[in-house]
C-alpha cells in the first residue's frame, strides 16, 4: 500500500451495502472502453449466433426487437472496483437467442463492433443469467454504455458484459477474449474476487 | 548532466511539499523536495498517487513546471470540477505533507536545450510542460528563439501571467501571443474565438524556418492545432504533441 | 470518458518495467504498417488496462494490464520496436 495521503478519501460513497470483496459503491455510471465508441447504424445492425458446426442464425434490429424481452434490475461489479446497484434494463434473455440453434458446445465467445471479445461458459449464458440488453433506465441504451445493444451477465465482472455486442460464437474449445488474454481471470466471479490469472 | 543520466526502472517515491502558491482561482503550484531526485528534462511529467486509509488509491499524471533544480520539482495543478485528485492537491494538500510520485517520465515530448527555434502552442493547463521548456531555456542561457501561443478561455485562466509578461518585455528572443476563446480582456482587438491559422503563422515562424513545435492541451485542442500546422506546411515530424484529458488534466 | 490520450501516459507504467524509454521508441503497426512513436499512439486508459491504438488505422498496437506485483504486456500489434541506444561511455 502506498503512503497514506492525509485527508484523502476519494469520490466513493460510504455504504452499508453488501458488496463483493474489494468493491466500492458509486452512484454515477462510469464509462470504460478499450477504444473509440462504435457508431452503429441500426439499418445495418445484426446479431449472429454461430455454432461449432458452422450453423448460424442472424437477427436484424427489427427482428431482434420483436423477440420477447424482460425488464430486469441487476447489480454491476466492475473489475476496476466500482459497483453500481439496482440498475434497470430491458433485454432479451440469451437463452431465447441460443434456442434458435442446435449446439453441444460448452464455450462461448461474445464479439462486439470495434473488435472487443470476451469468453464465457455456455452454462453462464443460460438459466436467467444473461441478456442482450437494449434499454437502460427506460430509454434506448446510449452508445457510451454499449448501445444499440450489449451483453449483460451481472453475476460476473462487468468486462464480460460486452458492449456493442454483435454476436456469440459457440465453441468446443474455450477461447480467451480481449482481457482474458491479458491477465484477467478466465471466469471472473466477483464474489470469489477472481480478477486476475491465478486468483 | 541530467539528460544523459542512465536511469533505473521508475519506482514510487515520496516527496515533501515545501510550498504552495495559487496561480489562479482554480490552479495551484506545488513545490516539492524529492530526496535523490535524478533531475529531469523540460516536458517530462510525474505520476502522483493518493491513498486513502482503507487502501483506495487514485493516480494522475502532472507535468513538471520547473526547470531542473536539484531536488526541487514544481507541479502546477488545475482543479477540475469533479476531480478527486485535483481537488485534493489544490485544496487539502499542505506544506510538509508527503506526496507519493513516480518520475521523471517521458522521452519523446521533451525539449533538449539547443539553438533551433521553438514554437510552443498551449491549450489551457497544457501550458505547464511548455513553461518548463521556457524556464529551462532561461536557466541554461540557450539563446533559441521561442514563441508561445497560449489559448485560454478567459484572462483569469492564464497561468504564470506575470512571469510571462516579464519574459515578453525583457527578452527579445521570446514572443507571446494569447488566444481567448470565451472572454477577452478590455480593449482586446478581436472577439473571443478558437485558435486559428493566422496566430500560428506569425512572420518568422513559417514552416520554412523549421521550428520544433510542441503542442499540449486537451485532446480536441491538440488535434485541431496539429491539423492547422500540417495544413500550413509544417512537416509532421517536427510537431510533438501531448494530450491531456478532455477536461484538462491527464486522467 | 472514452476520448483518447496519447502514448505519453504509458511512460510511468512502462518506466517501471523497462529501463529503456519506450514512449520515444518507434513501432510499425502490424495491421497497416504505419510507423509511429509510441508516444503518438491513441491510448485508452479508462479501462481494466491501457490500450494503445495506431494513430493511422486505429488497430491495437500495445496493451498493458497491471495487478499488484504483476504486469501483462502484449506487443503483438507492433511488428517491432526501434529504440535509440546511447553510444559511448
Amino acid at each position: 500500500m502506498g503512503i497514506v495521503s492525509r485527508g484523502f478519501s476519494g469520490r466513493r460513497r460510504p455504504g452499508a451495502e453488501n458488496l463483493p470483496p474489494g468493491q466500492y459503491l458509486v452512484t454515477d455510471f462510469p464509462v470504460l472502453s478499450a477504444g473509440p465508441t462504435p457508431r452503429v447504424d441500426l439499418a445495418k445492425w445484426e446479431f449472429r449466433v454461430t455454432t461449432e458446426t458452422g450453423q448460424a442464425h442472424t437477427w436484424d434490429w427489427a427482428a431482434f426487437l420483436a423477440l420477447p424481452s424482460e425488464q430486469i434490475t441487476v447489480d454491476l461489479h466492475c473489475v476496476t472496483k466500482w459497483s453500481k446497484l439496482r440498475t434497470p434494463w430491458r433485454g432479451v434473455p440469451v437463452e431465447t437467442l441460443l434456442a434458435e440453434v442446435k449446439t453441444g458446445a460448452g464455450f462461448a465467445l461474445a464479439r462486439s463492433y470495434g473488435g472487443y471479445t470476451t469468453n464465457l461458459p455456455v452454462a453462464d449464458l443460460l438459466g436467467g443469467q444473461a441478456w442482450v440488453a437494449y434499454e437502460y433506465d427506460g430509454a434506448a441504451l446510449a452508445a457510451e454504455h454499449g448501445g444499440p445493444a450489449r451483453l449483460l451477465v451481472p453475476h460476473l465482472y462487468l468486462w464480460k458484459s460486452a458492449k456493442w455486442v454483435t454476436g456469440i460464437d459457440l465453441l468446443t474449445n474455450d477461447q480467451p477474449g480481449f482481457w482474458e488474454s491479458l491477465g484477467y481471470h478466465n471466469y471472473g466471479d466477483p464474489w470469489r474476487e477472481q480478477r486476475y490469472w491465478g486468483d | 548532466m541530467a539528460g544523459t543520466a542512465i536511469l533505473g526502472r521508475l519506482t514510487w517515491r515520496a516527496g515533501t511539499v515545501c510550498s504552495v502558491r495559487d496561480e489562479t482561482a482554480t490552479a495551484r503550484t506545488i513545490a516539492l523536495s524529492i530526496p535523490g531526485w535524478p533531475g529531469h528534462r523540460a516536458g517530462q511529467h510525474v505520476d502522483v498517487r493518493l491513498t486513502a486509509p482503507d487502501g483506495y488509491s487514485a493516480q494522475r499524471s502532472y507535468s513538471i513546471a520547473s526547470a531542473p533544480d536539484g531536488d526541487r520539482v514544481e507541479l502546477t495543478v488545475q482543479r477540475l470540477p469533479d476531480g478527486e485528485v485535483s481537488q485534493y492537491l489544490t485544496e487539502e494538500l499542505a506544506v510538509d505533507d508527503p506526496l507519493e510520485l513516480r518520475g521523471p517520465i517521458g522521452g519523446w515530448f521533451v525539449w533538449e536545450p539547443q539553438p533551433a527555434p521553438v514554437l510552443l502552442v498551449a491549450g489551457g493547463s497544457g501550458v505547464v510542460p511548455l513553461m518548463a521548456m521556457i524556464r529551462t531555456r532561461e536557466a541554461t542561457g540557450t539563446g533559441a528563439a521561442f514563441r508561445l501561443v497560449y489559448s485560454v478561455r478567459t484572462p483569469g485562466d492564464v497561468l504564470y501571467a506575470t512571469e510571462l509578461a516579464e519574459r515578453q518585455h525583457g527578452d527579445n528572443g521570446f514572443q507571446l501571443a494569447y488566444v481567448y476563446t470565451r472572454a477577452v480582456p478590455a480593449g482586446w482587438p478581436v472577439p473571443p474565438g478558437r485558435i486559428g491559422a493566422r496566430v500560428l503563422a506569425e512572420p518568422g515562424w513559417a514552416p520554412d524556418r523549421c521550428p520544433a513545435v510542441f503542442v499540449c492541451g486537451p485532446t480536441g485542442f491538440v488535434e485541431a492545432t496539429a491539423d492547422l500546422l500540417v495544413s500550413a506546411g509544417h512537416d509532421p515530424a517536427t510537431i510533438k504533441t501531448e494530450r491531456f484529458g478532455p477536461s484538462g488534466g491527464q486522467q | 470518458m472514452t476520448a483518447h490520450l496519447d502514448g505519453n501516459v504509458l511512460g510511468g507504467e512502462l518506466g517501471e518495467l523497462f529501463t529503456a524509454e519506450i514512449t520515444a521508441a518507434t513501432g510499425r503497426c502490424a495491421s497497416c504498417g504505419t510507423v509511429s512513436a509510441i508516444a503518438q499512439t491513441r491510448v485508452y486508459t479508462q479501462a481494466p488496462g491501457m490500450v494503445a491504438r495506431c494513430p493511422s488505422c486505429g488497430e491495437v498496437m500495445l496493451r498493458l494490464a497491471r495487478a499488484s506485483g504483476r504486469a501483462w504486456l502484449d506487443l503483438r500489434g507492433i511488428t517491432c520496436l526501434e529504440l535509440a541506444v546511447p553510444t559511448g561511455a
